[in-house]
């Protein structure tokens, strides 16, 4: 059962041909990151997924409806966190979050939301007051509060520092413990490669790759790069088969081998080499 | 339908502490009619409008809350519906599961409320400090409720479908003030209406402002003052007329042109 089916999409603004015929499926309960340069594609395609934009082509399906018609009871199952909202200055974190929640059937407990996004110290601050990574996190409160099947997160991690990262990985990975579907947009590729199950990568309007982090760009098989030091020189060779050759280099050098390392690709040295044959870099 | 207005409920709450906590908003819309008061008030008090005793303080104040319908709504929402299509308000709207009339319904609530309130402050500084005496009849009382309803009812639709001219939100007021400051000068609120040319007069006949500082004079001026309008007459029929006029005007030009995004987008 697929959340998202999306066939031979296709939006062009004026004379720029942003989506160039994208297909993709995300299967329910699945993470899916969209990765992709700044006008690849991404939020335009996000957001014809959401029902702000409408496709000049191609064939949409979000929980089994068309976002172009979908009424407000599939309104009430998908959760949109947008790329930078400024909106709700002069209210407080807690009116927000209990505000929306009223929008829907069977909302999440606000209060328990607010924790979850740890803005309990920050409940009754302004909006408005709140650092940029506060505020994401409020984004994604109210992204979440009515329950949603599906949640849309448009690069929910701008501007965090790497703790709060981490600490919004968590929730974002309880999330998906609940079985709530999710389409990710980001420039981090460690945060894809912790959160995704799938990443497609987008360029120019195509998606060049889709697969799981670790299999993506054939990286699994990829040439890995062994480097050790020898009398002092340090060297390096690059292999297919890197186990077979640092047991010969054991065997060479008679036992432990100087600043061996085994570099496989990392997933972005992969998202960099695609985009490279994509002519993108 | 119950759902639309449950909602629209509870964003007549919300819309209300924004409007009164953005100072900026809470100033420009709601406080402007009363600071204007205190300095015309003092400036003109006993400036002689051309019947009996009565003082422009006191025809001022009849502009004055005229205009207060003008700011609660028009430039109210003239203003902030553009702020709001750029800092994504209407967007995640537009992504929740809200009827769109709930979001009318909010702005309607708003616009009704900061009326009362602003009318309440001026009617008490006006009572206390230039002489004016509230209505004894009935009569004036319901007029002064109809003129009220009719006037924010039309303003308030012209307000959202005016939304659609500001490009940007920082523009926005000043787009917006100076059309209300020239309806102002040429409708008989900062000068007595039948001392403009008459050029002058025929403009301002054709908007709302006009007729509602009319018929608020009608409402806090003393009987037989009408001699000083310019047809000798309250002519509340023919403010019904237009503001009905404008409501429905209003309203299909409101359906027609309001967008929930920016221009270039769909």
């Amino acid at each position: 059962m697929n959340a998202i089916e999306v066939h031979d999409l296709h939006k062009a603004y004026k004379d720029v041909q942003a989506v160039d015929g994208v297909s993709f499926e995300v299967k329910t309960g699945e993470c899916l990151a969209l990765l992709g340069p700044n006008g690849a594609g991404k939020t335009t395609t996000t957001e014809i997924l959401e029902g702000y934009r409408h496709a000049d082509a191609g064939t949409v399906r979000v929980l089994g409806a068309d976002p172009r018609t979908a009424g407000l009871d599939w309104r009430a199952r998908i959760g949109i966190v947008l790329q930078s909202d400024r909106d709700l200055g002069d209210l407080t974190v807690r009116e927000s979050v209990h505000h929306f929640a009223a929008y829907f059937a069977n909302p999440r407990d606000p209060e328990e939301v607010i924790a979850a996004v740890g803005l309990e110290q920050k409940a009754k601050a302004r909006n408005g007051k709140l650092s940029g990574g506060q505020r994401r996190r409020l984004d994604v409160a109210l992204g979440i509060i009515g329950r949603p099947e599906l949640l849309f997160l448009d690069e929910p991690t701008t501007g965090f520092d790497p703790e709060a990262r981490r600490e919004f990985w968590v929730l974002i990975e309880q999330l998906k413990a609940d079985g709530t579907t999710i389409l990710l947009t980001t420039h981090y590729l460690d945060e894809a490669e912790r959160l995704a199950d799938r990443v497609a990568v987008i360029s120019r309007g195509r998606i060049v790759a889709c697969d799981t982090p670790a299999q993506i760009g054939n990286r699994a098989t990829a040439t890995a790069i062994v480097s050790w030091a020898e009398h002092g020189v340090e060297r390096a060779e690059s292999t297919s088969a890197p186990t077979a050759f640092v047991r010969s280099l054991a065997d060479r050098l008679g036992g432990e081998i100087p600043q061996l390392q085994v570099h496989r690709p990392t997933l972005e040295d992969t998202y960099l080499s695609l985009l490279a044959e994509e002519g993108e870099s | 339908m119950s759902r639309a207005i449950a909602i629209g409920g509870r964003r007549i709450t919300l819309e209300l502490r924004q409007f009164f906590r953005d100072r900026e908003s809470a100033l420009f819309n709601f406080m402007l009619p009363m600071i204007l008061l205190v300095i015309f008030g003092s400036v003109f008090a006993d400036q002689a409008v051309g019947f009996e005793d009565v003082t422009f303080s006191q025809y001022f104040l009849a502009g004055m809350i005229a205009s207060g319908i003008l700011y609660t709504s028009f430039q109210n929402l003239a203003i902030a519906i553009p702020m709001e299509r750029d800092d994504s308000t209407l967007k995640r709207l537009q992504g929740l599961p809200m009827p769109k009339a709930s979001y009318f319904v909010g702005k309607a609530g708003m616009v009704f409320t900061a009326y009362v309130a602003q009318i309440i402050v001026l009617l008490i500084v006006g009572v206390l400090f230039y002489g004016v005496t509230l209505p004894d009849s009935a009569t004036k009382w319901f007029t002064f409720v109809w003129v009220s309803v009719l006037g924010l009812l039309s303003c308030t639709l012209l307000g959202i479908a005016f939304s659609v001219v500001p490009k940007q939100g920082k523009g926005a007021s000043a787009i917006v003030a100076p059309i209300v400051l020239v309806l102002q000068f040429t409708s008989g609120v900062f000068f007595i209406f039948t001392q403009l040319p008459s050029w002058m007069q025929n403009f301002a006949s054709i908007f709302p402002l006009k007729w509602l500082t009319q018929a608020m004079r009608y409402v806090f001026l003393p009987e037989g003052a009408q001699v000083i309008e310019a047809t000798g007459s309250w002519e509340l029929g023919k403010c019904a007329l237009v503001l009905g006029a404008w409501t429905i005007g209003g309203f299909l030009i409101a359906l027609k042109v309001f967008r929930w995004s920016a221009r270039g987008q769909n």
